[in-house]
């Protein structure tokens, strides 16, 4: 019998969503549009801005002291060797210098590496040892595309389950199916059946549809990605199911959501890395859910992460999910 | 051990300071039309949503076959509140399946649609339906598990005259079926078609309580001579009150005839007088001076 009634839930609720054409087409146009706007506004070359990576520069020799004091060349410490050198693959780093060993790695396919190749060697009167790596370049686009796909699901986890949650409680929805067997598990089931189902469709539609003209680096295993994509907007569909627990009023819902879906959209790495940002920022953002998305969807697709690589991730995101729903079922009311 | 369907013992429910409902006791046998009567704010509408379980009480009983309200009424119990939305965007034929799949028995699907007359709407958005059609869909949604016993919060609110008894044969014809009914109205003449037991609240307490007309018999033995206000200027000549209400100048009298004499006498025309029974509404003002649709 639960299985009939949650299928019943399930099924109205997605026709509800799919048969509502302009919430429905906003959901796929929003991060359609959003994608073609970056892809547009970065086409270009968006700077002629060197960047060096410098291991042990503390311990610079002589010689690499003269390359690390040039000009209009940002050079910035490392510590993660492997990382810096999937960078250098990836073209996010022109040049990976150790200071200390005097050896140096580039992408062979770089033009940036090229030139700052031929500098070093103009530079330095000793021997550098020269490691080339290769391999395809990371555009901004690709960079961003799993955070707009993240971000995309949280709004439309945070919106679509909490606000449609406080209408029905508002209009009488809620208390008319109080007033039928249905259980409060069971509606919260089909709430969030009902959304991940629509939120993972929309997701592979948008990322299929604006693949085929952008050709997204995607260089972990989709598998991965999809759990990672199932794991976040469970989680987040069950923060808006705890947001909308109790509330009535849609004016105190669409506050209390955008009061936490923006600092999300912000704070969680969609837009810029938080590598160099305030301490205090990076622990705040790792409270929530969009940043653990977006830092896995990213490592999986950027560079080529596997399970165990982001099983933290993963493993936050599930206990985030058990934890909000648990939470928003013990405090739901129908009306 | 008490053979009533439903029994409800001094039922209490206190919001902050206001007492909505202040001691309200009843029973009702299977088969039961029972009308619970009231101005707006009496507590007709706190106390029908205690007994279908969508409030608690702060204090009090209400049992159901004997037993406290639970899984048993709730798949046994139909109810129509007072005001539903139905979601946007899905038909009547799914709103109804969509209900029914909740029961593990559900009444003839066809069955139902034909006697809510809804066959032609079936396929119709929800936020298409016209208030009657509307109001049919959630009678229907009330009566989709078979229930043993239907609540209706002021079903026919807001209809015109001629929905409103569609509405009312169709509640016969629940009746017919031996269903238990409790029906919170406004309007008397619904209560005095449809019921057969009626409960006067006020304050959150019922001040009177029987079958339409034994009520009437307890209460009055007079009949009500009506005229058009214009008609009776100068009321105060006359040898008895006359009360002006609804355009109309009204005497209630147990003597027609001398009363007819006395008006004669005082030189007013008869020609649009109109003698009527004491209704509901007569005796809800009696017993307590409001009238009924506050």
């Amino acid at each position: 019998m639960y299985i009939k009634r949650l299928f019943a839930l399930l099924s109205t609720r997605n026709k509800e969503f799919v048969r509502d054409k302009s919430a429905f087409g906003w959901n796929i146009a929003m991060p359609v549009l959003i994608v073609a706007g970056f892809a547009f506004a970065f086409s270009g070359d968006i700077g002629v801005q060197y960047k060096v990576g410098v291991i042990h520069q503390n311990h610079a020799t002589a010689d690499a002291k003269s390359f690390l004091e040039l000009k209009h060349i940002e050079f910035f410490p490392v510590t993660n060797i492997d990382k810096a050198i999937a960078s250098v693959q990836h073209h996010q780093v022109d040049l990976l210098l150790d200071a200390q060993s005097q050896q140096y790695w580039i992408n062979s396919e770089s033009p940036k590496g090229y030139l700052l190749e031929k500098i070093l060697q103009g530079v330095v009167t000793s021997k550098f040892i020269r490691q080339s790596v290769s391999g395809r370049v990371i555009r901004y686009i690709d960079w961003v595309i799993p955070g707009i796909l993240s971000m995309n699901m949280m709004f439309s986890a945070l919106f679509g389950v909490g606000y449609v949650i406080v209408r029905y409680r508002k209009n009488g929805m809620l208390k008319r199916l109080k007033a039928t067997p249905v259980t409060a598990f069971e509606y919260l089931s089909s709430q969030i059946l009902s959304r991940l189902i629509l939120i993972m469709g929309i997701t592979v539609f948008v990322y299929v549809g604006t693949n085929f003209f952008l050709d997204f680096a995607m260089n972990g295993s989709y598998f991965t990605l999809f759990l990672v994509f199932t794991l976040g907007a469970t989680s987040m569909i069950s923060l808006g199911l705890l947001i909308a627990a109790r509330i009535k009023s849609e004016e105190m819902a669409g506050g209390l959501l955008n009061l936490i879906s923006w600092p999300m959209m912000f704070l969680c790495g969609v837009w810029f890395s938080l590598e160099g940002a305030n301490p205090i920022v990076q622990k705040l953002a790792e409270i929530f859910p969009l940043t653990h998305v977006t830092t896995a969807a990213r490592a999986i697709m950027v560079e080529g992460a596997g399970i165990s690589d982001i099983a933290n991730h993963l493993i936050i995101l599930a206990v985030q999910s058990v934890v909000f729903m648990v939470i928003g079922a013990a405090a739901f009311r129908w009306d | 051990m008490s053979s009533a369907l439903l029994e409800v013992r001094n039922l209490v429910k206190h919001y902050a300071d206001v007492k909505a409902v202040n001691g309200v006791s009843f029973a009702l046998e299977k088969g039961t039309c029972f009308g619970l009567l009231g101005p707006n704010g009496a507590g007709k509408t706190t106390t029908i949503e205690m007994l279908e379980g969508i409030c608690m009480p702060t204090a009090g009983e209400i049992l159901y076959k004997g037993q406290s309200l639970g899984e048993k009424f709730r798949l046994e119990a139909g109810i129509m509140f007072q005001s539903t939305a139905l979601q946007d965007f899905i038909t009547v034929r799914e709103t109804l399946q969509m209900f029914a799949d909740f029961y593990p028995k559900h009444a003839d699907m066809e069955m139902l649609i034909r006697r809510c007359n809804l066959g032609k709407y079936l396929d119709q958005d929800n936020r298409q339906l016209s208030g009657g059609q509307r109001q049919r869909l959630l009678l229907a949604i009330a009566l989709v598990n078979d229930p043993d016993i239907i609540f209706l919060d002021e079903p026919t609110t807001g209809l015109d005259p001629q929905a409103r008894r569609n509405f009312w044969e169709l509640i016969e014809d629940i009746k017919k079926e031996g269903k238990t009914t409790i029906l919170t109205t406004h309007y008397m003449e619904e209560a005095y078609t449809l019921c057969n037991e009626i409960a006067i609240m006020d304050n959150g307490k019922i001040i009177s309580q029987g079958t339409p007309k034994n009520l009437l018999a307890a209460h009055f033995d007079d009949v009500v001579l009506q005229l058009p206000e214009q008609d009776v200027p100068d009321s105060a000549s006359l040898p008895f009150a006359v009360h002006l209400r609804q355009g109309y100048a009204e005497i209630t009298t147990n003597d027609i005839n001398q009363t007819i004499n006395e008006l004669i006498n005082g030189g007013i025309s008869l020609a649009q007088l109109q003698i009527r029974p004491r209704t509901l509404e007569d005796l809800f003002l009696e017993l307590t001076g409001k009238e009924l649709r506050g």
